[in-house]
């Protein structure tokens, strides 16, 4: 069975991650942008994993598995600030909440 | 010999007074100060006493002050003939003034405070004039400054007195400037500030430097015995207290100038235009003072321009090179000025703190211990013939005559002077009608016993205490020799003032009036003491005050200063303000920002030959 070449995977999570960011920039919805960030974390990971397999080594994965537990602590936190934004504020739109600025 | 007793008593009346003597009755109060001075003076006796004729200085060092490199200060005393007499003149004058101060002081605020301050003046003096190097006589030297202020300015809640006080300070600080720029000097020089080292390389230096040391020395000495052109804080100094007037501002503190140009002799023998100047200052100020002292309405007044007056005879004495001789009449102008000024404490004191004498007169029947003993001053003051007075201001003009003839005619003319203003002052309180409202009382005997015993001193105390001779062997001789011809003139002139005192206060009160009258410009001139306060405030005072206005607080201060600080703050807040536009606080711009960002850096490693 032929192998699937490097470059797939390196292809989609360079398109993954382009699409986190693009989530991130344009959308307004704050969970949709929160989702967004985890798309672009999760894209760096399969990058991680890919080079690991690549050159058998075990750093990638270690590194994976770092970035998962952050992404699964700022996940908890994240939701947090959501609801209590929701709750404080009624709206999820993202350009609404700069009470920083003034 | 245990010298240090002899300060230490009166700074430990002072520390007890000063921290319990609030909660204290004022017997308690008394007895610590007058007993703490008391028992200093009885062990000056003593050690005096115990160190025989005191033909060698008697050194005691305690420990080392200060020590840097070449510096090396100890913390000394000695006792010489010097000491010893200005020992006895300050523990002795002191003592007898503290104990009048227990009367005058009976109905004033604030006693305890002020034999506090009286007691710690007394240590200071004698750390002065025991110190046996230049920096520990410096530090006495600041600290009757001190004592001097805090007493000027004892009734604080008085404008004209905390006045004097910040002028008598402001104007020290001048003359003490020269002192320590002197005491710097003598260091370069010496390489050391005792003054048994200092005197000993003395001879050898050169004149030149003898005579800058000589010429600063003379500066400081000008401060604090108020002569030309630093007299002007002396006669507001009488804002005091009396008995602060008598024991600081005539018997003692003021001397002090005195004292360290007379301990300071090998050093100004040998820089003969220093000693010239201070003669030439000297007679000029005694001769100035006594003319304003001529037309004073302020008894205390009168006798403030006579104590100036006689320190210039002192200065003449010093700078003549009779060393001896103006040591003398330090210790005669002690008595007798303690006593004009204790006298005139007491006359206030009787008529209810009335100080002018034009509302005096006639207190001759109603005060006459008081009268009695002013008598005894006035006539050894004046010079009269075989008064303690008499033989010290003779022994100056005859040195001032071997050294300049023109300086003992103007002596002399000062003499006739000093004899006129002081009975003038005499006669107007004591003789002719009251012309006041108070009714005057003898005071206790605590105030007249003093007197008694100082009146004595002033007319026998020349004899009592032959200062010349017993300074003979540390002084240079003086070449003046005896003068009957020169004697007589001085005294005569001396007699003549008091005649015209007699004439025109006494005998045809009307001419007073009449001579002032016909002498109206001079008079006010006079009156106004040559306007000197006024000059000295329109050339110094106000361009300094003008100058520190605009220059140092405008320019310098709001100007530079503040502008810097103010400067960075507000660079920053206009950095601020450009960089504030970027904080949009839309999250989605920050995020625009970061992949800006990460893109440069990406681009930035690319150039740069990227990640290896």
């Amino acid at each position: 069975m032929a192998e699937v070449p490097i470059s797939w995977f390196l292809t989609l999570s360079a398109v993954l991650f382009a699409l986190g960011v693009a989530g991130f920039l344009f959308r307004r919805n704050i969970i949709t942008v929160f989702m967004s960030i985890e798309l672009m974390l999760n894209a760096v990971n399969l990058s991680f994993i890919t080079f690991s397999y690549q050159l058998k080594q075990v750093n990638g994965h270690l590194l994976a598995f770092f970035v998962m537990v952050v992404a699964a602590a700022e996940a908890a936190v994240g939701l947090a600030i959501i609801l209590t934004v929701f709750k404080n504020r009624s709206t999820l739109n993202i350009d609404e909440v700069d009470s920083m600025k003034n | 010999m245990q010298l240090w007793l002899i300060p230490l008593l009166p700074l430990a009346g002072f520390v007890i007074n000063g921290v319990l003597g609030r909660r204290f009755p004022k017997a308690l109060i008394n007895t610590v100060a007058i007993g703490s001075v008391a028992l200093s003076f009885a062990w000056v006796l003593k050690t005096l006493l115990g160190l025989g004729d005191l033909q060698n200085v008697y050194t005691e060092h305690y420990f080392t002050w200060i020590q840097s490199g070449a510096l090396n200060i100890g913390c000394d005393f000695a006792v010489d003939r010097l000491t010893a007499v200005m020992l006895l003149v300050v523990t002795g004058i002191g003592s007898l003034i503290h104990v009048h101060s227990m009367g005058y002081m009976a109905h004033e605020g604030g006693y305890y405070r002020f034999f506090a301050y009286l007691n710690l003046f007394m240590f200071f003096m004698l750390v002065l004039v025991l110190a046996a190097n230049y920096l520990l006589l410096f530090v006495g030297w600041e600290g009757v400054g001190l004592c001097s202020y805090l007493l000027i300015g004892f009734y604080f809640d008085k404008q004209f007195a905390t006045n004097a006080g910040n002028k008598a300070f402001i104007v020290n600080r001048i003359g003490d400037f020269g002192f320590s720029l002197a005491v710097f000097y003598i260091f370069k020089n010496f390489g050391s500030l005792d003054f048994h080292t200092v005197f000993q390389q003395a001879p050898g230096a050169s004149e030149a430097a003898l005579t800058t040391i000589g010429l600063l020395l003379m500066v400081g000495a000008c401060g604090k015995s108020a002569q030309i052109p630093l007299y002007v804080w002396l006669p507001d100094a009488m804002a005091g207290p009396t008995p602060v007037s008598a024991l600081i501002h005539a018997a003692t503190m003021v001397t002090a100038g005195v004292y360290m140009c007379a301990r300071s002799w090998p050093i100004y023998t040998h820089a003969p235009e220093a000693l010239n100047v201070i003669a030439v200052i000297g007679i000029a100020t005694a001769f100035m003072a006594a003319s304003i002292g001529l037309v004073q309405n302020d008894i205390k007044k009168v006798f403030a321009y006579s104590t100036v007056s006689q320190l210039g005879y002192m200065f003449v004495g010093v700078g003549c090179g009779a060393f001896s001789a103006g040591i003398y009449h330090l210790v005669t102008h002690a008595f007798f000025k303690a006593l004009l000024f204790l006298g005139s404490g007491s006359v206030i004191h009787a008529l209810s703190g009335e100080q002018d004498l034009r509302h005096m007169g006639g207190l001759r029947g109603k005060i006459p211990w008081t009268c009695w003993t002013m008598f005894c001053a006035s006539l050894a003051i004046a010079g009269f013939p075989f008064t303690s007075g008499f033989l010290s201001k003779d022994a100056i003009l005859l040195a001032a005559h071997g050294h300049a003839p023109w300086m003992f005619w103007l002596g002399t003319l000062t003499a006739g002077m000093t004899a006129f203003y002081v009975f003038r002052a005499f006669f107007m309180a004591f003789f002719g009608q009251y012309r006041g409202h108070e009714h005057p009382h003898e005071s206790p005997a605590t105030m007249t016993g003093p007197l008694v015993v100082l009146a004595i001193l002033s007319l026998a105390g020349g004899y009592l205490f032959r200062v010349p001779e017993f300074l003979s062997t540390i002084f240079p001789a003086s070449e003046a020799p005896e003068d009957l011809t020169l004697m007589v003139i001085a005294s005569s002139a001396g007699l003549v003032g008091i005649l015209i005192a007699w004439v025109m206060y006494v005998a045809k009160p009307g001419i007073a009036d009449s001579l002032a009258a016909a002498l109206k410009l001079p008079y006010t001139f006079l009156y106004n003491k040559l306007y000197v306060d006024e000059i000295y405030d329109a050339t110094v005072v106000k361009p300094l005050v003008g100058g520190s206005r605009v220059l140092l607080w405008k320019v310098m201060d709001a100007g530079i200063i503040d502008g810097m600080v103010n400067g960075v703050g507000s660079r920053a807040r206009n950095l601020g303000s450009v960089l504030r536009l970027l904080q949009s606080g839309n999250i989605r711009s920050y995020a625009t920002w970061v992949l800006f960002g990460s893109v440069l850096v990406i681009v930035a490693l690319g150039i740069a030959g990227g990640l290896r």
